[in-house]
């Protein structure tokens, strides 16, 4: 098969770094070759974040190009306009309709801007979900990644990976329920 | 058993199965996790951080001479400070084999410049690996500690950032005991007084000659034979990316093993090549050396030689093909700069400082480089680890002799200080200029993610240590008027900063307090107790001034529509720096 390509962004602390470490950890012991990519540092104080996993037969290069990724998760939706020439314009986009401000935003400078969403749905064909109001109902905020991990297994066809025990190995022993219920929230989500 | 690790923790299980039994770093990014993943050999590993990367590789030759397997970890300007030792450790050669690895930062992630740290391998006459994933990290450990023992000669091991961090599938092995050898004093090989090192360095000579025969017969140097139109020598993750546009359309000479070159292998790919492509991140090692050898080949007229390469450079600068995009308006993006953390202790302390005219700031390189950015902008500039109060010194020095009103204050963080800024202060005050010195001291090493240092009262793997009091050691250096203060509390902050220039002598003040997202120690919890909770804005006080804004704290934001402040509870851990900003006390802590 051919290499797939996975391009999970957002903004730092949103848990994007975990969300991939399960979506690897599930694709090698279905047996593909995997290769994940990312970069840590300044960024990660509150700047813009990528996580990149890519995975076939066999994989080279661990990053993914402009105009590559097979899927682009966002979650954060203006990150989803920032990483969108990312993408193939025959892939999917799986987007977060949540917003968090930036400085210019957050100095009263600036509005969010609007019409992002519709932006990318006129673009590439897209699945937009409320991920954090999803996350609230389970019980736990934190679980926003694991709802947006749901819908992108969803989206790669990828259901019949056992995504659950890739979970339990990755998330602390007393949040594994609420984290598959998140899951299979957006497993759900059309 | 396979395994999904990055670069880094592969280099630490090799580490381990290579019989490595002590290794020393600085945190540096990409390199941190190689000494943090070591450490969790307690049992056969002694790993420590040192407190610069001079000492880490020193406290690694010894190691070495004593007769163990060695390793020292940095990021690549990390190697300028190790140089010295580095040098000369290649003319005695080692007793239990010893590895130096740099990290490089291609495209300048996380680092002040871009350095090439390959040509460290030829400046210093020792063989150089270059690992492309994460498998070959591991395995080239192994490799690296026969060619030292059998060479007898330290070995540079160069990754990049996207070794370093990239995940790749990795097959876990045993751990190789090698023991110790036995160490016998042998002054004609350590003792490097020039009538030794003279005769040493011949020998560097004949060990490089050696090398170049190993260098052409290993098969970390291999071909992949395919059409013999194009041939492409490459190395490092320029490999997988060449790989990833050519796959095996191409002929390959992929090089593990980059110094010396394997020139008879070289030459024999370039022979039945009709185009020899040099395919390299950053400047042109290789190519250079092939050129010089006479050998035809096309480099950087076609790849560039800055910033980090990737698939797609390669493809459009090679073949001249682009994939397809989406293409789309994207002015209304954003950038999102990385800020001070809400309830980050340096806030307040640069809010201050922001307010003082007529000063120059000489930062340094952590977290509170942030400090320089907007709306805080307090900072002139930050050249090196260390460097703050020693370059601010010189400027003070200038100021002076040309009668300017100019003051200079040099930031530094803790771990920076004990770094090579216990230096820089000592010049300070032995050449005696009114220079402020201000130890950011947040109780951690922050910006690379919390690594211990000599200051924390712990040691790499856990130990409980002696925690070095930073107020004694600056007063020990000949500074005298030093002052530890509270940086939460502004009004302290402005009147430490005020008494400094009141002075005509060196100053230093100490703000102590710990980072907002360590994991607080019961030493910690003792001395700051349990602070965190969460202000709130009283919207009916709030005149909508915006001066708690100004503070550049994430946690805050102004509501353009009703033209008041508004806090994050989630974010805020209630610092109290916009309650003291606020001139109309609208915003206080809950609770309490």
């Amino acid at each position: 098969m051919d290499v797939k390509n996975i391009l999970l962004v957002g903004v730092g602390g949103q848990g994007t770094i975990l969300a991939s470490k399960i979506l690897s950890d599930g694709l090698i012991t279905a047996g593909y070759d995997v290769k994940m990519s990312k970069v840590h540092g300044m960024a990660q104080r509150g700047g813009s974040v990528s996580t990149q996993v890519r995975y076939g037969k066999k994989v080279y290069s661990p990053i993914i190009g402009k105009g590559q990724a097979d899927i682009l998760v966002a979650f954060e939706t203006m990150e989803a306009l920032r990483w969108l020439e990312y993408m193939n314009p025959r892939g999917t986009a799986i987007v977060n309709d949540y917003q968090i401000p930036f400085a210019l935003i957050l100095m009263g400078q600036i509005d969010y801007p609007v019409g992002i969403l519709e932006v990318i749905q006129q673009k590439v064909k897209t699945t937009v979900l409320k991920a954090a109001e999803i996350a609230v109902q389970l019980g736990n905020a934190k679980t926003m990644n694991i709802v947006l991990f749901g819908a992108l297994v969803k989206a790669m066809s990828l259901e019949n990976i056992d995504w659950e025990q890739a979970i339990r190995n990755h998330v602390k022993a007393k949040t594994v329920d609420i984290n598959l219920e998140a899951f299979h929230a957006g497993l759900t989500v059309t | 058993m396979r395994k999904l690790l990055t670069g880094n923790e592969a280099v630490a299980q090799g580490a381990y199965e290579a019989g490595v039994t002590f290794a020393a770093a600085y945190p540096g990014t990409p390199s941190t996790e190689i000494l943090e993943n070591i450490a969790e050999f307690k049992k056969d590993i002694i790993a420590e951080w040192a407190p610069n990367e001079k000492v880490a590789l020193e406290s690694a030759i010894g190691a070495s001479i004593a007769g163990a397997r060695s390793l020292a970890a940095m990021k690549m300007v990390g190697v300028n400070v190790a140089a010295d030792p580095l040098f000369s450790f290649a003319y005695t050669g080692v007793n239990g084999g010893m590895l130096l690895i740099t990290a490089d930062d291609p495209g300048l992630h996380s680092s002040q410049n871009e350095q090439d740290n390959r040509y460290y391998a030829k400046f210093a006459k020792i063989p150089m690996i270059e690992p492309s994933d994460s498998q070959e990290s591991k395995d080239m450990i192994k490799v690296a500690m026969e060619i030292s023992e059998k060479f007898d000669t330290p070995v540079l091991m160069r990754m990049t950032t996207r070794v370093c961090h990239s995940k790749s599938i990795v097959e876990i092995g045993e751990r190789q005991e090698v023991g110790k050898k036995p160490y016998v004093k042998n002054l004609a090989k350590y003792d490097l007084m020039p009538a030794i090192s003279r005769k040493l360095r011949a020998q560097l000579n004949g060990r490089l000659k050696e090398l170049e025969q190993y260098s052409n017969e290993t098969s970390l140097n291999y071909f992949e034979w395919n059409e013999s139109k194009i041939g492409i020598i490459t190395s490092g993750i320029a490999y997988q990316h060449t790989k990833e546009v050519f796959e095996d359309t191409v002929s390959y000479l992929k090089l593990g093993f980059t110094y010396p070159l394997p020139l008879m292998k070289i030459r024999e790919f370039a022979t039945k090549m009709e185009t020899l492509y040099i395919v390299e991140e950053l400047e042109p090692y290789l190519e250079e050396q092939i050129k010089q050898a006479g050998i035809a080949c096309i480099g950087k007229e076609k790849i560039p030689n800055m910033y980090e390469l990737n698939p797609d450079i390669i493809a459009k600068s090679l073949i001249g093909t682009e994939r397809q995009r989406v293409q789309y308006d994207s002015a209304s993006i954003a950038s999102r700069p990385p800020v001070l953390c809400a309830g980050c202790p340096h806030r307040g302390f640069f809010y201050e400082l922001s307010k003082i005219r007529n000063v120059m700031v000489s930062g340094d390189i952590g977290c509170y480089a942030l400090g320089g950015s907007a709306p805080l902008s307090a900072k002139d500039s930050a050249i090196c680890m260390g460097g703050a109060p020693s370059i601010a010194h010189g400027a003070q020095k200038i100021f002076n002799k040309f009668n300017e009103n100019m003051r200079v204050v040099a930031t530094i963080g803790d771990s920076t200080f004990f770094h090579t800024g216990i230096n820089s202060i000592m010049d300070i005050a032995y050449n005696n200029s009114n220079t402020i010195t201000c130890i950011l001291d947040n109780r951690i090493t922050g910006m690379t993610g919390h690594q211990d240092h000599p200051g924390t009262g712990f040691t790499l793997q856990g130990m409980p240590t002696k925690a070095l009091d930073i107020a004694a050691v600056v007063k020990a250096v000949g500074i005298d008027h030093v002052r530890v203060i509270n940086p939460l509390i502004l009004s302290t902050v402005k009147s430490a900063l005020e008494w400094a220039l009141s002075l005509d002598e060196p100053s230093v003040i100490i703000t102590r307090w710990p980072c907002v997202l360590k994991k607080q120690s019961q030493i910690d919890k003792n001395e700051f107790g349990n602070y965190m909770s969460t202000c709130e804005v009283k919207e009916e006080k709030c005149i909508g001034c915006k001066l708690c804004i100004w503070t550049g704290c994430p946690a805050l934001r102004f509501d353009k529509g009703a033209r008041k402040a508004k806090i994050d509870p989630i974010q805020c851990v209630a610092c109290q720096i916009c309650v003291q900003v606020c001139p109309q006390k609208a915003i206080s802590r809950v609770g309490k």
